[in-house]
């Protein structure tokens, strides 16, 4: 695919890296924790840019001192979802942001299928465009590395 | 998708580097090692990590408790002797630091599990040095289900410290095969097992009680290295954490006061619910209170700084210890 050159998809932080070894992720986590920020696991099997909330694996994590406890919860969410999407999230509860602000893919399925652009026609020659993932006409579980 | 078409510049080696470089902490983290390479010597060690503060301080601050002082200070060593072989390039597995604290009530196990956690801190054991007590209703949860993730949830939050657990004996519960403390237990094991270097767990129970719950855990008792028994205070030490304790909220005994305590201790401990250093707080509260009442009582009088600060004699003698003691002597 010419237009996306690294060959993956690339949401969030970090995405047109190499992916990060379990070392730089804590390095990461280390960071938002010194920020107050919760950590939270998520996956999933259609990545498609609009599909804003993935999955929870279990409870954001609130009151963490150590990145150890994060990684113990990935490693349980990879050994559940080997082919999956899994992404790391910082939520933020500072009094006015109360938001995401940190977010990375750490776990992508061996082969990732992508996303097609589809045009339809619409009354006087105009073009609705929309993306669609190769995967996702299959049923959930077998979209993604098959 | 095919793999990536270019190699990003710097992608092996140099990504973590660069990365760890946009860090601050962990620029200075590697600052430090580069520092402890240098070390040689155990005060060398000493210096970087200012554990030997810590054990002087322990030394000072806690008053009897010679076994367990004993203890913390063969730990400390065996952790800067690991460290200087660790310098010179001989590995050794990281020591097992699981601890149990068994003893009665008011000996200072709390106290000293407070102090363990800075002491594994500044000896760079584990990486925070918080600690995080619990009891039995934070691990063990009411349904089928509820249990595994709170009590992941307390050990998650206690990675890069100290997770304590008092009164542990009450996690399991042999009158009821149904009991969810069982399931905490075998997941606390686990995490004890395969994640030593994240965090050090210490279990805290009256003696007779943990011993049987060792006796149903074998399991626990082995993962343990370190069970250290806490002694009951000599009357002596008693009065030294009276004065200590004192000191530290700005008062005083007078003289006879101090004798009146010494007398107070020595009945106090031969009746029941005797909670050495728990109950000479609450001795010393009480004498507070009726300090306060007997200087309370005279509304028009100026008082000195000496006459705030000062418990007398009949502040510890009106306590009804004595009077049950006089009691009993007539019988």
């Amino acid at each position: 695919m010419m237009t996306n050159p690294v060959g993956k998809i690339t949401q969030g932080q970090f995405s047109f890296l190499p992916e990060l070894t379990d070392a730089e992720i804590s390095l990461q986590v280390e960071y938002g924790l010194r920020h107050g920020y919760a950590w939270s696991v998520e996956y999933t099997d259609d990545p498609h840019p609009r599909n804003t909330y993935w999955e929870m694996f279990g409870m954001p994590m609130f009151d963490l001192r150590d990145a150890a406890g994060v990684l113990l919860e990935l490693h349980n969410c990879r050994k559940s979802f080997p082919r999956h999407y899994i992404r790391l999230v910082a939520f933020d509860s500072t009094r006015g942001v109360e938001s995401i602000v940190m977010s990375f893919i750490v776990q992508r399925p061996a082969s990732e299928p992508g996303f097609g652009l589809i045009r339809r026609e619409g009354p006087g020659r105009s073009v609705r465009y929309t993306v669609h993932g190769y995967g996702s006409d299959r049923p959930e579980g077998e979209r993604s590395g098959g | 998708m095919s793999p990536s078409l270019y190699s990003i510049p710097g992608s092996t080696a140099g990504a973590a580097r660069a990365m760890s470089a946009t860090d601050s902490s962990a620029e200075a983290l590697v600052e430090t090692e580069a520092a402890q390479a240098a070390a040689h010597t155990v005060s060398e060690v000493l210096a970087q990590s200012q554990a030997g503060g810590v054990i002087d301080e322990l030394d000072r601050d806690l008053i009897g408790l010679a076994p367990i002082k004993a203890r913390i200070r063969d730990v400390a060593a065996l952790l800067v002797i690991d460290k200087l072989r660790m310098n010179l390039g001989l590995s050794a597995a990281a020591p097992s630091l699981h601890m149990s604290f068994t003893g009665n009530p008011g000996t200072g196990k709390t106290t000293v599990a407070l102090r363990m956690a800075q002491i594994l801190f500044r000896l760079g054991y584990v990486r925070k040095g918080h600690l995080v007590a619990v009891t039995r209703d934070d691990l063990v949860g009411q349904y089928i289900g509820h249990t595994a993730p709170k009590t992941k949830e307390v050990l998650k939050r206690a990675m890069g410290g100290v997770l304590f657990i008092d009164e542990a004996y009450y996690l399991y519960r042999p009158e009821n095969e149904r009991d969810y403390g069982q399931e905490a237990i075998e997941i606390l094991l686990q995490v004890m097992e395969n994640q030593r270097d994240d965090l050090v767990v210490i279990l805290a129970g009256y003696k007779d009680r943990m011993e049987a719950f060792f006796r149903s855990n074998p399991g626990m008792s082995s993962r343990i290295a370190h069970h250290l028994d806490f002694p009951d205070y000599a009357p002596a030490d008693l009065l030294r954490i009276a004065e200590k304790l004192l000191e530290r909220q700005n008062y005083r005994f007078a003289a006879e006061a101090r004798t009146a305590f010494e007398e107070y201790l020595a009945h106090r401990i031969r009746q029941p619910h005797f909670a050495n250093a728990r109950s000479v707080r609450n001795a010393l509260d009480r004498a507070r209170l009726r300090q306060a009442s007997r200087l309370f009582a005279d509304p028009e009088r100026v008082f000195t700084a000496d006459e705030l600060t000062t418990l007398e004699a009949d502040d510890i003698r009106a306590s009804r210890v004595f009077r049950a003691a006089a009691v009993a002597a007539e019988i």
